[in-house]
């Protein structure tokens, strides 16, 4: 069947490995997430929603969209002055610092955790210098935002970075000589280019951050009602044998990442389409 | 998510052209701003490992690394790595071939639905298998019949390592394979070779590089992966702990010198990926640059 769905090539193998990637996607992650929307529906839709509403429940997510979504923010401003200077300037230890900005990509998020925890503690490198501005960097709200920022920080870098190397200073250039300031020149002509990117970016910095589970836990606390993330829930629910539980939580925290997953690929639709089918 | 070996960063050569150049003191002002923010948020961190790893001297450092249950985590996570990274090339490659040198009616979904693990959370990556094969699970009960334990040992892991380390392999090599067309394979095919010898003759050669990235990129993962294993883990120490599970029991007993010490030989791993990645980045480039 499939194969008539194709167009006609002289290269063989298409059968083959096409059911080969159907088959093995299926097994491993088609499979196993439409097994977890199934056992869903062995709670009745009351149970389901009175455990996704739960004070607790609902406390969790406050904490988590909400310090993701400040995280992002911070990313956005900061990512976007990294990605701008990467660029466009030249100084000692670029390469290394454009390196290092896939750091937390490649950094275990257990590592991340134990290690933000000891420098924001209050005695750590960081924290001793918040404790006596009567700032507590860690087991508070504000200890989740610093290690999600950790997690999201190459996001909107490894975003805008490619488009400012697209747009050039031809359209600058113009601005510049038809009497814009350079502040104008920002505003009215780069900004407009690379928003594109920056919302891609920032999308997926919130996305990434709304799942995290490693890195937030050693330096959160983990106090329900106050610094408990939604993915900790679940392990809370699960280590107490609530299934049912941890399986409805799941399933909200899945919808709302399959909704993050739709916007950025609209997004990035959207950045293609703007410079031309790049 | 990551970035492509083929996503060159040619520095934009900017000298004495004051009309799109800002003021040097904008100029070293915006530089120090994103250098402290790099400082604070990954030097720091990733220095603090070290030190704290050393805090106790050089000798408790090879002590909390050569100890049993240290070693028996480094061994569990060497053979989950290394089963994802193998399950996940060969998968890579093969739905790179499908993807990108033949064209087909719901191409663009398939790639969306080989990105998805990239956006479930770490934890729900590991409870859906505990959902499929733990004692409460679909599967629960005719496992518990044939003695088969998949939740709580190896084959868990393994699993979960590979479901969260899924597309990183594929979604290197399907863009990198579908820009470099299908002629040249087309060629080998219409002088009498096969299939099979056109792959290994004429694509993967083209190919090694993004490979390469994927491959190295998948690795660190699967080493450091912590909320998903930790689902299906069970933390039995000495059998299913892996490296960051491990780090997790040593910071939670308060013998954090000893965890650090464990940590560092994931930060380590960190920095040669790292490393690698650079360097992998920079050949390619010049492979692209010098004339064939």
């Amino acid at each position: 069947m499939i194969l008539n769905l194709k167009r006609h090539s002289v290269l063989p193998g298409f059968g083959l490995t096409l059911g080969f990637t159907l088959l093995y996607l299926s097994l491993i992650v088609l499979i196993p997430l439409g097994a977890t929307f199934l056992k869903t529906a062995s709670l009745t839709w009351p149970k389901f929603w009175a455990t996704v509403t739960s004070p607790r429940a609902l406390a969790s997510y406050r904490l988590s969209f909400g310090a993701s979504a400040i995280a992002a923010l911070i990313n956005t401003f900061f990512g976007l002055i990294v990605a701008w200077v990467l660029v466009r300037y030249r100084f000692p230890g670029k390469r290394i610092a454009d390196a290092l900005v896939d750091l937390p990509f490649a950094l275990p998020t257990a590592v991340a955790g134990i290690s933000l925890t000891a420098v924001f503690a209050k005695n750590g490198w960081i924290g001793q210098w918040l404790e006596p501005l009567g700032i507590k960097a860690v087991f508070s709200p504000l200890g989740v935002v610093i290690a999600l920022t950790f997690i999201g920080l190459p996001f909107v870098v490894r975003t805008v970075q490619p488009v400012l190397e697209e747009l050039g200073t031809e359209f600058e250039e113009a601005a510049a000589s038809l009497g814009a300031t350079r502040w104008q020149t920002f505003t009215r002509v780069i900004l407009p280019g690379i928003w594109p990117g920056l919302l891609t970016g920032f999308a997926m910095a919130f996305a990434r951050a709304v799942g995290e589970y490693g890195s937030v836990v050693f330096i959160s606390g983990n106090m329900p009602m106050r610094t408990e993330i939604t993915p900790l829930l679940i392990i809370t629910k699960l280590e107490q044998y609530d299934y049912a539980g941890a399986t409805a939580i799941a399933v909200a925290m899945l919808v709302v990442s399959f909704a993050l997953l739709l916007v950025i690929n609209l997004l990035q639709w959207w950045t293609r389409k703007r410079f031309g089918g790049v | 998510m990551t970035g492509h070996v083929t996503h060159a960063t040619p520095s934009v050569e900017r000298s004495e052209r004051s009309a799109t150049a800002e003021t040097p003191l904008v100029r070293w002002l915006l530089i120090g701003v994103a250098l402290a923010f790099l400082g604070l948020f990954l030097v720091v961190p990733l220095a603090a490992v070290f030190v704290e790893a050393f805090s106790k001297g050089a000798a408790a450092y090879f002590a909390a690394i050569r100890e049993p249950m240290a070693m028996a985590a480094i061994r569990l996570t060497l053979i989950a790595a290394f089963s994802a990274v193998v399950l996940n090339t060969v998968f890579g490659l093969v739905a790179a071939w499908a993807i990108a040198k033949f064209d087909f009616i719901g191409k663009s979904v398939l790639i969306t639905l080989i990105d998805l693990p990239f956006s479930v959370s770490p934890v729900v990556s590991g409870l859906i298998y505990v959902l499929l094969f733990g004692m409460q699970g679909l599967f629960g009960p005719w496992l518990v019949e044939h003695d088969i334990k998949i939740i709580f040992a190896t084959p868990g892991i393994i699993l979960a390592t590979t479901f969260v380390t899924f597309p990183f392999v594929a979604r290197e090599l399907i863009p990198l394979m579908e820009s470099q067309g299908h002629e040249e394979e087309e060629a080998a095919i219409s002088l009498g070779a096969s299939g099979w010898q056109t792959f290994w003759r004429v694509t993967l050669p083209n190919v090694k590089w993004g490979l390469l990235y994927g491959l190295i990129l998948c690795n660190a993962r699967a080493m450091g992966e912590f909320g998903a294993v930790s689902v299906v883990s069970g933390h039995v120490r000495g059998q299913t702990n892996t490296i960051p599970l491990h780090v997790e029991i040593l910071y939670n007993e308060y013998q954090f010198a000893a965890a650090f010490a464990v940590a560092s030989l994931l930060a380590l791993l960190t920095l040669v990926t790292l490393g690698v990645k650079t360097l992998i980045e920079w050949k390619a480039r010049q492979e692209a640059t010098s004339p064939v």
